[in-house]
């Protein structure tokens, strides 16, 4: 049997799926930066029911969520509606809505270890920088982003590995369009369909490595790793 | 000037309830037992706890007056907090620039040499805050206060959380500073011997509220508010150096109602020193004893007397203006009929040198 190289469909996928999870944690990480600062501070009395959806997307089937996308994305739905009087074309089945489903799935990932670096601030440290004549913006910029830092390493990594991985919300609303939104875990799938053990080892794998890694840098810089809690 | 306040503060059990007015120099500590509202005061006038009908005004400006309430970043105070708050992300230096770069430079009055000369934190600039004693945290905390060139400075038990050995490496840091800066100071102080060496004005709080404020000595010779420190009573005397007695050791330091002999302190002339006596290091006597191994004794009127109940008085007697307080049995008082305005000898067994 001939050692498997990548062949272009293989090579497109991976394309994709890198873009797809770049644009993903770059959009999460200026969504996610304000939106988990307010959780951090606010003492708003509802803040759990916004937590709570937050957090959704860790124990919702996939699927069901990326059955929703759907239906919302699509013509008929309410953001399909907003799209199309936009003069944009239905996001579903295209590259935009694959990285709307997949903001939407990874944002915990990114929300949650934001939230805890700022929890893990405190007030301390900002109303010290108060009194040292820093407005609330300077504050924010000045101390609570660079002590933050740990978290915005595992908000990024954690993002852009579980963006790497999805698979079920793709399959609801991206369908399996080469080059555009077919990704790496959908051409394992159809690898694994057809048989073709030896490319679906080479896809996995290198998935596999890439995970690895991405995972080692944050245990290695971070020496307190911020757990993901449902 | 003055530094007035009035704030209606609501924590939990705490209901602070404080109006006052303080000299606008100096420094004034604010003492009382745990949870009467010291530090919710100190944070109030930095405006971290919020009282939007209060009213706050440092020298000629107004803080807040329930119409307008400057934020924290906006008035010019400097704060030291219980622990030092140091920025973990940056070094020393970084700790330092941070209060002064956020300062127009036409209203810097302090380099970031001299607070650091003030405060010996030169030696740390490269340093890691994590790396340092607490001692030295507490200092750095200290001169990045003072470099935001304040007009009050509020210190909330800055020496609290250090171990008597930080404590002493502090102290004569906060004494160099409040001498050389003509800055008023509010700091807050469970601990007498720091307040008696530091302050000269005192605010005592309880339950939430003002109970007293005026000049350190009035306010420890008060027999009420003294009888609370029961064994701990004393009473402070500024004095200055007037002298060397090298054959016997001593130093002599005179005050306007006399001379005290105290073993030899290598100080110049002229030097300031504050007396702490304590109310149960005086004795009285109805005539001048010469034959008496005490050395400091001084003719005193009787001033005031309170009886605990039990077994002990406590009397505030005055040499020429200044008022120290005795603590006797009763039985005694009552033998040598001593009531107010008798003229009595008082005999200073002990006192500790406040340099």
């Amino acid at each position: 049997m001939p050692f498997p190289i990548f062949g272009e469909p293989d090579l497109d996928a991976l394309q994709v799926t890198l873009q797809l999870a770049g644009l993903t944690t770059v959009i999460l990480l200026i969504l996610g930066t304000p939106l988990a600062w307010w959780l951090a501070q606010s003492r708003w009395r509802f803040k759990f029911f916004i937590e709570a959806v937050v957090a959704l997307p860790l124990v919702l089937p996939p699927t069901v969520l990326g059955f929703y996308l759907l239906i919302a994305l699509g013509p008929n739905g309410p953001l399909g509606q907003l799209t199309t009087s936009l003069g944009i074309t239905p996001l579903p089945f295209s590259f935009a809505g694959l990285v709307v489903g997949s903001v939407v799935y990874s944002l915990p990932f990114v929300v949650q270890p934001l939230q805890n670096a700022f929890v893990q601030i405190g007030q301390q440290p900002m109303e010290a920088a108060a009194t040292l004549r820093a407005s609330p913006w300077d504050r924010f910029f000045s101390i609570a982003l660079p002590m933050a830092r740990p978290g915005f390493l595992t908000a990024t990594v954690l993002g852009f590995a579980h963006s790497v991985g999805e698979f079920g919300v793709v399959l609801m609303i991206g369908g399996n369009i080469p080059q555009q939104t077919r990704v790496v875990s959908i051409a394992i799938y159809d690898h694994v369909e057809a048989m073709n053990y030896p490319q679906a080892h080479l896809l996995s794998g290198s998935l596999l490595a890439l995970s690895l890694a991405l995972m080692m840098t944050v245990y290695g810089l971070n020496r307190r790793f911020f757990m993901v809690k449902p | 000037m003055t530094i007035e306040f009035n704030f209606h503060i609501q924590r939990g059990p705490l209901t602070l309830r404080v109006k006052a007015t303080l000299p606008d120099q100096g420094v004034t500590a604010l003492i009382g037992p745990s949870g009467c509202g010291k530090t919710t005061l100190l944070r109030a006038i930095a405006g971290l706890e919020k009282d939007p009908q209060g009213y706050c005004r440092v020298g000629p400006d107004v803080w807040q007056d329930g119409r307008h309430t400057l934020p924290t970043h906006r008035r010019p105070l400097g704060f030291v907090f219980q622990e030092p708050r140091l920025f973990s992300h940056l070094s020393v230096r970084g700790n330092l620039e941070y209060g002064l770069c956020r300062i127009p430079k036409n209203k810097r009055r302090i380099t970031l040499e001299e607070a650091s000369r003030l405060l010996g934190v030169e030696p740390l600039w490269s340093r890691d805050p994590s790396h340092l004693s607490g001692g030295e945290r507490q200092r750095v905390a200290v001169a990045r206060a003072l470099l935001t060139s304040p007009e009050l400075l509020l210190m909330d038990e800055p020496l609290s959380a250090l171990d008597p050995k930080g404590k002493q490496e502090i102290l004569p840091y906060l004494e160099r500073l409040f001498h050389t800066l003509a800055l008023p100071v509010l700091f807050v102080s469970h601990a007498t011997d720091e307040v008696a060496r530091l302050a000269e004005h005192l605010l005592v709080m309880h339950q939430g509220q003002i109970e007293a404020s005026g000049p350190i000595n009035t306010l420890l010779t008060r027999l009420d508010l003294a009888q609370r420190h029961g064994d701990q009573a004393e009473a402070v005397i500024k004095t200055q150096v007037a002298g060397h007695d090298p054959v016997h050791h001593l130093t002599l330091l005179d005050f306007s109602g006399g001379r005290f002999l105290v073993p030899l302190a290598h100080l110049p002339v002229g030097h300031p020193v504050r007396l702490r006596i304590l109310a149960r290091d005086v004795s009285l006597t109805l005539h001048h004893q010469t034959e008496t191994s005490i050395l400091n004794i001084f003719p005193a009127t009787i001033d005031a007397r309170t009886d605990d109940g039990l077994s002990q008085t406590l009397l505030r007697l005055r040499i020429a203006e200044h008022p120290i307080l005795a603590r006797l049995t009763r039985k005694s008082a009552s033998d040598l009929a001593l009531v107010p305005g008798k003229q009595v000898y008082a005999q200073i067994k002990a006192m500790a040198l406040l340099v």
